[in-house]
Order: structure tokens, then C-alpha cells, then sequence
């Protein structure tokens, strides 16, 4: 397949706002059920492993018209929990069985809440996870939360998940999490053949795909782009942070690559990117998945980081070790996660002489010409002082 | 929450507020010369604090939520936010966070004109809001001290379940306790704990008795305007200590005098005259115009009888006590039900249950900009409580301290509206 057209499809699958594919793939599989979860991380293994299709939920975007989600919320709380209560109250949801609502901030937190409210006959879980990260006290709390979860998809399923599947289940996750990382590895070695638009939309199709199958998607990409030499720019590189759970739209992801910037690492989708390394097959593998959680996760606004010194770390390394010239803080309005995160993110990387810039966007920004500017001059002020 | 700021019958001040006054001017100047005693400083949050345990360390206890409702009634938060927003902080994030470091960025002097010290332990409870976690962070990347988090998890299926009360405890005893007696070097006593314990199940049993006395026609009290002075003390660095049990003491014996003689709420314009309007609000109040915004409420006869931000710092009235015989079990309880721990169902439900109990004639939700915590999904249980109850309910919104936010002639034009809204329909229903 070229690279044309696995694009096309994964643009077809991110423009589908009635999650046609995930209908499809609930005929195909007659019994089985699909459970939406909303950012930052859940474990899906679990999801997979009760042979349930796990579906990723990041709001409306900018083709969805918000008409019934504004009366729920104030005009001073970000887009995503509105547009997600559009997709649902006008029925694009109901091809999910259940709800996952992650321990994000207080707004995914209440947005459970009101699931529970609007959906009574929908599953529903808030699925809080451990700010200790100590083995023996936020671990076991995450384990006994881990069979919590493992035990109701089991009733859902309608079967008792043994740990066979879960470490099958896990297997293929790592198998995912390998090529995304090998992906990522390739775009911070030559941006100009993984435009992030392009990688955006390969990483939000694992959203809605069966997992094995996105992860062949993924190699086919890989194979399909690094065959197709495009021309090389003369970009700054960039990490952008901040997208981790209300969406940009994809245009504002266009704009700061043609205004000049590669961006060789990205905070979207931390869903698929969240465990750093290979989950062990061995063992517990409820205890895996917490030791991974634990020891071996991505850093997020949403994570508390014990020791001040380590705070921004995570962002520095990723400027080191991808490279990158600068930062772009790209955060979704009225994010306090992400807005009371920055000004630290900051101090951190005034500290080690890393140049960032910084806006604001909301998931139906249609104006990308003021972000346009601000990351064409952030570029050239980068390139400025880099001669 | 201040005597000293906004001041209900100044000529007559009753002895619990000339109490409270006292302690937390006592405070204030405690904290002030903590270090010079030598003597430790925590700074905690409001809700999920520890207050008994740390008088186990002989800490003194500082809560910059207080401080930052504090200067706002001082008029002083718009000039502190403003300086948070100059060196970088977003317009759009919590103010109460703002208002703290723009404080410190102006030299860190408290409400009182004191100077606040730089705590030595900052306590991360984390309970019902995601944004004190941000905000201890950033203090910590400012002060540089040490910072112990616990974690409480969130109560969305409505119930404490074992794993979260054990996880709790076990923080408790393996991190937070061991913190505090490091920074402190203060060796843990637990029955030293048990004591503050008992003292603080016996304020509670009285501030119950207080803000229940609203179920009485006309009600006593005010339990959002009155409610957050009579939450003062428990909410903040007193509770366990024998003068909060004194003030609640007192508090409830003047409660009890006024509902004798048949008496209204006290308002900064003495005693209100006719009860005309029983309501619920959810939400927290504007500090930064608190006499205005009470003022639009008590000159039309309206009354709040029952409120979710009096239950933010606890919530006492369907019976939880801090038990003496099981110490660290019941501060986890504690924790995990602090009012904005609670899934939006069970603030639903807790919301219908006053308008119930407390026969209230609508629910008003004060809407606050800067805190998601309260406000996600407040606009589904207004609808929600509306429906099940067939009470009117109405919608303003403010902000706590920023007083770019209150805007007195909509909220007024609001409020009338909605106290017409009421007459009408109980004209209509005894028609
Ligand atoms: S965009 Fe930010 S505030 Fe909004 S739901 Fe996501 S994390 Fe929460
Ligand atoms: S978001 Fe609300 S609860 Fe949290 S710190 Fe701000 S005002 Fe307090």
C-alpha cells in the first residue's frame, strides 16, 4: 500500500464521527462489545483480553457542530467534555457498551459523573490510578483497581478473563507500543519523511482498530513512506507538549510544520505511548502492568512528580534525545492541567537554555494564521541563533 | 473567614465570633513568628486536611485557600492574580492559585498584614481537586521544600470501597506520618492522635446541630453566607483543638437561643427580618464582594438553608465523626468524603436530600470560573434536581477572588428574576 493511501484511510477513520468501523467490526464479531475510553491512559490490555474493542474517545474535533453539549457546560470549561456529550446525546456513541473515564483532572472526573446520570444502562467507570508509585502502596492499590476493572469486563464479556489472555492481550500491545516507538524513532531521524499530520492520523486510527490490526497498519507505513524519499526542509526541530487530551485540530498540527518547525516529539495520544517499555509476559500480569505504570510510564500534567527536581525532565530528555532546538507549548484553553503545568515546564527549560514558545488553542479553532506566525518567527528566531 | 473583615452586628459581636476572631488572629501571628520560635510550618488544603495529625507534630498550620478568601475580602486578590498572570500564568487557570503566588511574588504578606514564613512540609492531600496538585508543585518549584503527597481517590461509584480506604491508610503510615516526624522531629504519639480525635467528633456533633437548626421555619441561620464562618474553624487549622470545640460549643448555644425566639440569620445588617425564600446552593461564594452578593440574597427575604460548600471541608451531617478508635481509618474517611470527592450522583443526591429536608423552596448553583472541581457537570444537576424535585432552580456566575468576575448588576438582575420566579410559582400552586 503507498503511503497515499494508508493515509487516506486512517483520514477516513479520523473524519467518521459515527465510528462506522467500530459498527462494522461489532457485526463481524456478533456478541461482542466495545468500550470508549477517554484520554490519558487506560490499561487495554484488559479491554482486549475480554475480546472487547477498546475505542478511543477525544471529543468532536472541529467537524462536529456543538448544538446540545454548550447546555452542559459553562462557557469557561475547555471543548472536549461538551463535544464527547454531543457524540453521545445525538447517538454516535451508541455503539459502545461502556465508558472509561481516566484520572485526568476534574473535569473527565465529573464527565463520569455524568455518564453515570445521562446513560444509566451504559457500564461506566472512573478509572482512578495511583499518584504513589511505591510497589507495595500505590501498587497494590492499582492491582486490586486492576481486578476491579478485570472483573467487571469479565461479567460484561460474559466469561471470567484468565491470565492467559491477559498476557496474550499484552503481547500485542507491546508489539503496538514497539512499532509506534520505532515509528517515532524514524520521524526524529528524518521529520521530512513522517509529516506529524501524517503521524497524527496513523496514531488516532489505533483509536478505533483492532489493535493487531493498527499495528500492521503502522509497518506498512513505515515500509510505505521510508520507499517514498521526500524533499528535505531547512526546519527547525521542535517537541510540542501540552495535546494530550483535548485535541488540536489537524490543520494547527499543519500550520507549525509549514510554518517551519519538524516536530520530532509529540504528547498525543500518551494512550499508546504511555508504557515506555516491553510489559514482561512472565509472572502476574496484573503486577506487570502496575510495575509498568509505576516505574515506566510517561510523564503528564496529570502525574505528580515527587521529587522536585526531577519536574521537566521528562521534556528535557525528549529535547535531547530527539534533538530538538525548541519547545512549543501548545495548550487547550481553560486546560489547567496543562496551563498550571507550563510556567514549571518552563523555569525548567529557561534553566538548561531551551527556547520555547507558547498559545492556546481549542479543539474547533479555525484560525491558524496568528499560529502560523508565532511558530514561523519562534523558527526563525531558532535558526537565528543557531547560525 | 474573618470577624475582622466583614463583621455580622458589629456593635453585638456574639462570643463565638469574638472566639473565632481570636483564634484565627492567633493563628495568623502563630505563623508569623513560627520560625523565630522555632517552630515548624505546613501548609495544607482545606479539603482532606490533616489538621489532627499535624497537631500531633506541633506544626504550625498554614492553608493558603484561607489565605487566598482572606485577602479577597481585604481586596487585595485582584492585585495578586494580576501579578501571577505578569510573570506568567494563564488567565484561564484556578485564581485561588494565582492569588497565593502573586502573594508570595509580593513579598509573601498574609491577610493580616503578617508575614507568612516559608512552610517547611507541604502536605499534598489530594482530595476533590486535581488542580492542589499543580499548586503545590509550583510552590515547591518556588520554596523549594519538602512535599508529601497523599493520595486519596475519588469516590465515583458512591461508596468508600477497602482498597481505597486501605491505600489511604497505608500513605499515611509509611509516608506522611514518617515525613512529619522527620521535618518536625516530632516522634508520632496516637494517642495523642485519639485526643484531637475526640475533640474534633464533639465539634462536629455541635456544628451538625447548627447547620440542621436551618430545617427549622425561619431558619436560624444562613448556612451558605452564615455557614462559612460557622465552617471556619473545623475547616481550617482548628479542628481537634479544645477552643474548636469551644467555639462550636458556643456557637451552638446562641444557635439555640435564636431559634427559641424564634429568631432569623444574623446579616452584617443585624437580624433578618422575614424569612420569604428557603434555598439550596451548590457551590463555593465570591469572596472578593461577599457583603454585596449576601446583601442581594438577605435584603429580598432569601435564606440558604443548606449548601454543598459548607460539606467541602467535611461533611458531618449523614453522620461520619473522626473516630478516636480507629485513628488513621477515620481520617481516610475523612478524606475520601470531602464534599468534591463525591461522584456528581451523590452530589446530586445530597443536594436533593436538602431541598427535601431542609424544605427548601428552589437550588441555585453559583457557578465559579476558576474551579472545575465544583463546576463540571453543575449544569446537569441543576437540570437533574429541577426535574426530581419540581423546584425552580436558577444559575449565576462569579469567581472566588478574582474580582473581575463578579459583576453585581447581572447577578442582582438574576436573582431577582428568580426570587419573582419562586413567588409566582408558589402563588400559582396555592391557587
Ligand atoms: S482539556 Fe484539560 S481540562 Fe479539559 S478535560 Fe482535558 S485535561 Fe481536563
Ligand atoms: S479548582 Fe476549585 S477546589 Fe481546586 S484549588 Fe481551585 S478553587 Fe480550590
Amino acid at each position: 500500500m503507498s503511503v497515499k493511501s494508508i493515509i487516506s484511510r486512517c483520514d477516513a477513520l479520523f473524519e467518521d464521527l459515527d465510528f462506522h468501523c467500530v459498527r462494522e467490526w461489532k457485526q463481524a464479531h456478533p456478541g461482542a462489545l466495545a468500550i470508549g475510553y477517554m484520554p490519558i491512559y487506560v490499561p487495554r490490555e484488559l479491554i482486549h483480553a475480554a475480546g472487547i474493542l477498546p475505542v478511543g474517545i477525544l471529543g468532536g474535533g472541529d467537524r462536529l457542530e456543538v448544538i446540545h453539549g454548550d447546555a452542559y457546560y459553562q462557557s469557561y470549561i475547555c471543548r472536549i467534555p461538551r463535544s464527547t456529550i454531543e457524540l453521545a446525546v445525538t447517538g454516535r456513541l451508541d455503539c459502545l457498551d461502556g465508558m472509561l473515564f481516566p484520572s485526568i483532572c476534574d473535569v473527565i472526573r465529573n464527565l463520569s459523573g455524568m455518564w453515570q446520570i445521562k446513560f444509566p444502562g451504559k457500564y461506566v467507570r472512573y478509572f482512578d490510578v495511583p499518584q504513589n508509585y511505591e510497589s507495595d502502596i500505590g501498587g497494590q492499590y492499582y492491582i486490586n483497581e486492576l481486578q476491579v476493572l478485570r472483573d467487571d469486563l469479565g461479567r460484561l464479556a460474559g466469561r471470567p478473563i484468565p491470565d492467559a489472555d491477559i498476557r496474550a492481550s499484552t503481547a500485542a500491545y507491546n508489539e503496538n507500543r514497539r512499532v509506534i516507538a520505532g515509528l517515532y524513532q524514524y520521524r526524529a531521524a528524518k521529520p521530512w519523511q513522517v509529516p506529524t499530520a501524517e503521524l497524527y492520523l496513523l496514531l488516532r486510527a489505533g483509536l478505533v482498530l483492532p489493535v493487531e490490526e493498527h499495528t500492521r497498519l503502522l509497518g506498512e507505513y513505515l515500509a510505505a513512506t521510508d520507499a517514498e524519499p521526500r524533499p528535505v526542509r531547512d526546519n527547525c526541530r521542535v517537541v510540542v507538549t501540552g495535546m494530550f487530551c483535548e485535541q488540536p485540530p489537524l490543520g494547527l498540527i499543519k500550520s507549525i510544520e509549514m510554518a517551519g518547525c519538524y516536530i520530532v516529539d509529540d504528547d498525543f495520544m500518551l494512550v499508546a505511548r504511555w508504557l515506555l517499555d516491553e510489559v514482561p509476559l512472565e509472572g502476574d500480569p496484573l503486577q506487570n502492568l502496575s510495575e509498568a505504570f509505576l516505574k515506566r510510564s510517561a510523564e503528564s500534567a496529570a502525574k505528580f512528580v515527587a521529587r522536585r527536581e526531577d519536574k521537566g525532565r521528562f521534556l528535557i530528555d525528549s529535547v535531547r534525545h530527539n534533538r530538538a532546538e525548541g519547545v512549543v507549548f501548545a495548550a487547550p484553553s481553560f486546560c489547567d492541567p496543562a496551563l498550571l503545568e507550563r510556567p514549571m515546564l518552563q523555569r525548567a527549560l529557561n534553566r538548561e537554555g531551551i527556547p520555547y514558545t507558547a498559545f492556546k488553542y481549542a479543539e474547533n479553532s479555525g484560525q491558524m494564521q496568528p499560529i502560523r506566525e508565532q511558530a514561523g518567527t519562534f523558527a526563525d528566531s531558532i535558526k537565528l541563533w543557531s547560525e | 473567614m474573618n470577624a475582622t473583615v466583614l463583621n455580622p452586628r458589629d456593635a453585638q459581636k456574639d462570643a463565638s465570633m469574638q472566639l473565632q476572631k481570636d483564634m484565627i488572629a492567633r493563628n495568623y501571628d502563630a505563623l508569623a513568628t513560627a520560625h523565630e520560635m522555632g517552630k515548624k510550618v505546613s501548609s495544607t488544603f482545606v479539603p482532606g486536611n490533616l489538621n489532627e495529625l499535624l497537631m500531633c507534630f506541633d506544626l504550625v498550620r498554614n492553608l493558603p485557600e484561607v489565605n487566598s478568601l482572606q485577602s479577597a475580602m481585604r481586596k487585595k486578590t485582584g492585585a495578586y492574580i494580576m501579578e501571577a498572570e505578569r510573570s506568567g500564568h494563564s488567565e484561564d487557570v484556578c485564581t485561588y492559585v494565582k492569588s497565593d503566588l502573586g502573594m508570595m511574588a509580593k513579598g509573601n504578606i498574609g491577610p493580616t498584614g503578617k508575614p507568612l514564613p516559608k512552610p517547611d512540609v507541604l502536605v499534598l492531600s489530594y482530595t476533590g481537586c486535581f488542580t492542589f496538585m499543580k499548586w503545590f508543585e509550583l510552590v515547591r518549584d518556588q520554596y523549594g521544600c519538602e512535599t508529601v503527597m497523599l493520595h486519596v481517590p475519588y469516590q465515583a461509584d458512591g461508596r468508600i470501597t477497602g482498597n481505597m480506604r486501605n491505600y489511604v491508610v497505608h500513605q499515611l503510615k509509611a509516608n506522611v506520618i514518617p515525613t512529619l516526624e522527620r521535618v518536625s522531629g516530632v516522634r508520632f504519639d496516637i494517642d495523642r492522635l485519639r485526643e484531637y480525635l475526640r475533640e474534633s467528633a464533639r465539634a462536629e456533633e455541635d456544628l451538625v446541630w447548627v447547620l440542621q437548626s436551618a430545617r427549622n421555619r425561619p431558619s436560624p441561620i444562613d448556612a451558605y453566607f452564615g455557614g462559612v464562618y460557622y465552617c471556619g474553624p473545623i475547616f481550617s487549622a482548628f479542628r481537634g483543638s479544645k477552643e474548636a470545640s469551644e467555639y462550636y460549643r458556643l456557637l451552638r448555644g446562641e444557635v439555640g437561643e435564636r431559634l427559641a425566639g424564634g429568631r432569623g440569620p444574623v446579616t452584617p445588617e443585624g437580624d433578618m427580618a422575614e424569612e420569604r425564600f428557603r434555598l439550596v446552593v451548590e457551590g463555593p461564594p465570591n469572596w472578593t464582594s461577599f457583603r454585596e452578593f449576601w446583601k442581594m440574597f438577605y435584603d429580598e427575604g432569601a435564606v440558604v438553608v443548606a449548601s454543598s460548600y459548607t460539606k467541602v471541608g467535611g461533611v458531618y451531617d449523614f453522620g461520619f465523626r473522626h473516630d478516636p478508635d480507629h485513628p488513621l481509618e477515620s481520617l481516610a474517611d475523612y478524606c475520601l468524603g470531602c464534599y468534591t470527592n463525591r461522584s456528581l450522583p451523590m452530589r446530586t443526591n445530597m443536594m436533593c436530600t436538602y431541598m427535601d429536608e431542609y424544605q427548601a423552596d428552589g437550588f441555585l448553583v453559583n457557578s465559579i470560573k476558576s474551579c472545575n472541581s465544583f463546576a463540571a457537570g453543575e449544569l446537569l444537576m441543576l437540570r437533574e434536581i429541577e426535574e426530581r424535585t419540581g423546584k425552580p432552580a436558577a444559575f449565576i456566575e462569579t469567581d472566588l477572588v478574582d474580582p473581575r468576575y463578579f459583576s453585581p448588576a447581572n447577578v442582582k438582575n438574576r436573582l431577582e428574576s428568580y426570587f419573582q420566579m419562586i413567588a409566582q410559582k408558589r402563588t400559582r400552586a396555592a391557587a
